[in-house]
């Protein structure tokens, strides 16, 4: 799973670096992720798992790293 | 400051109704668009020169620009994706005579004459800061220290027709804007946002800031607003004007890196910019002055008109 986001958000997230480059705590903020980019990245993530984020998962820090986003996504029943 | 008592606080239809028998507002038959009279208009531009006199000890570049904008910068802004629903575009007719006839036949049988019209290459101005930022980027990298622009009183249009007297669709927007280093821009915006409590405080305005966000479109934009706010990246001064609610009069915006990165405003050593703009909503503070102190300037405190009208 942590492999498609990370291809979500290389796609995506507008970063200065590849995610391989990005631990999965890393904050992806502090790497460069703008807040417009991880709204292409929400929607992404949403395509990508066939998932609709619920509005209370709709934050900043829902989106502020690898382990955030697979959290959300477990959550979501993505296995 | 104005130890005079307040004028009764009023619902929002009442006030309205007030304005418009005292001349001081215009009905146009469309809520939200409104003429104003040559009082109303002495007090907004009144309040547009106190702004001046009392910004804070920079020395601006002025500009002016048109209430409209090439619609391709909009397109690359990213407004259309934040706020599709506020945006207005110009269309125009181009079509031949026989399209002109059919207009004119479906406008006189008042049927929907959209059709026949197509999108121009202008749009109307949303933000009174957004033609600064690419004629700033094609000078080449920011000035040492960064670059101060005030664009004074400036019209902008939000599609969001309203009964509320204090929403309306095209106002002036009295802004300046602040472009360099990120931590001195930000020190910029939060200064101001003090300094303009100070500034309707002068005027008798009890005033408040606070976080505050834009409203951003739909569910990406529940995500937009709420990072907006977690990072207090936009502060508003609001003032109580009628109905249950306080009004936001200003609001001191926080951009970070969102315009640079769009129009390449880099720093003297090349670094990537930072910008913030702050806005004063001039028919706004006027309409709060009108609330608070009555519709007759010539009764008001003599220490604000004093202020105002040197």
């Amino acid at each position: 799973m942590k492999e498609r986001i990370r291809s979500v958000l290389d796609t995506h997230g507008r970063l200065p670096v590849g995610a391989a480059a990005l631990a999965d705590d890393a904050n992806l903020y502090a790497a460069g992720m703008t807040s417009h980019a991880s709204v292409n990245v929400m929607l992404a993530l949403e395509e990508e798992f066939d998932v609709e984020f619920p509005d209370e998962m709709l934050t900043r820090s829902a989106f502020e790293s690898v382990d955030a986003i697979a959290g959300r996504l477990v959550a979501l029943g993505v296995g | 400051m104005a130890n005079v008592a307040a004028a009764p606080r009023r619902a929002r239809a009442e006030f309205l109704a007030d304005l418009i028998s005292a001349g001081l507002l215009i009905p146009s038959g469309v809520d939200g668009a409104y003429g104003r009279g040559g009082t109303f208009e002495a007090v907004r531009a009144a309040v547009d020169a106190f702004v001046t006199r009392r910004s804070l000890n920079v020395r601006p570049e002025r500009m002016a620009f048109p209430p409209v904008l090439p619609r391709r910068q909009l397109e690359r802004i990213g407004y259309l994706s934040s706020f599709p629903h506020l945006a207005g575009t110009i269309f125009s007719f181009e079509g031949d005579e026989a399209e002109a006839a059919e207009l004119e036949r479906r406008v006189g049988a008042g049927e929907d004459w959209g059709g026949l019209q197509r999108q121009t290459d202008l749009v109307l101005v949303p933000a009174a800061c957004y033609p600064v930022y690419p004629a700033v980027a094609a000078r080449g990298p920011l000035p040492v220290g960064g670059l101060t622009v005030d664009l004074g009183g400036s019209y902008v249009f939000r599609n969001e027709p309203s009964c509320d007297p204090a929403r309306w669709q095209m106002f002036h927007q009295r802004e300046m804007i602040r472009l360099g280093a990120p931590d001195e821009v930000a020190g910029w915006r939060d200064a101001w946002a003090q300094r303009a409590v100070e500034i309707v405080g002068e005027l008798g305005l009890e005033a408040a800031v606070d976080v505050a966000t834009d409203p951003f479109f739909g569910r990406s934009g529940r995500l937009l607003a709420r990072s907006q706010r977690s990072q207090s990246l936009k502060l508003e001064l609001a003032v109580w004007i009628s109905g249950d609610e306080p009004t936001a009069v200003a609001s001191f915006n926080y951009h970070r890196e969102h315009f640079s990165s769009v129009f390449d405003l880099r720093e003297a050593g090349g670094e990537q910019a930072h910008t913030a703009c702050v806005g004063f909503g001039l028919e706004r503070v006027a309409l709060a002055l009108f609330s608070r102190h009555g519709l007759d300037p010539a009764r008001w405190p003599a220490d604000v008109t004093a202020l105002l009208l040197p």
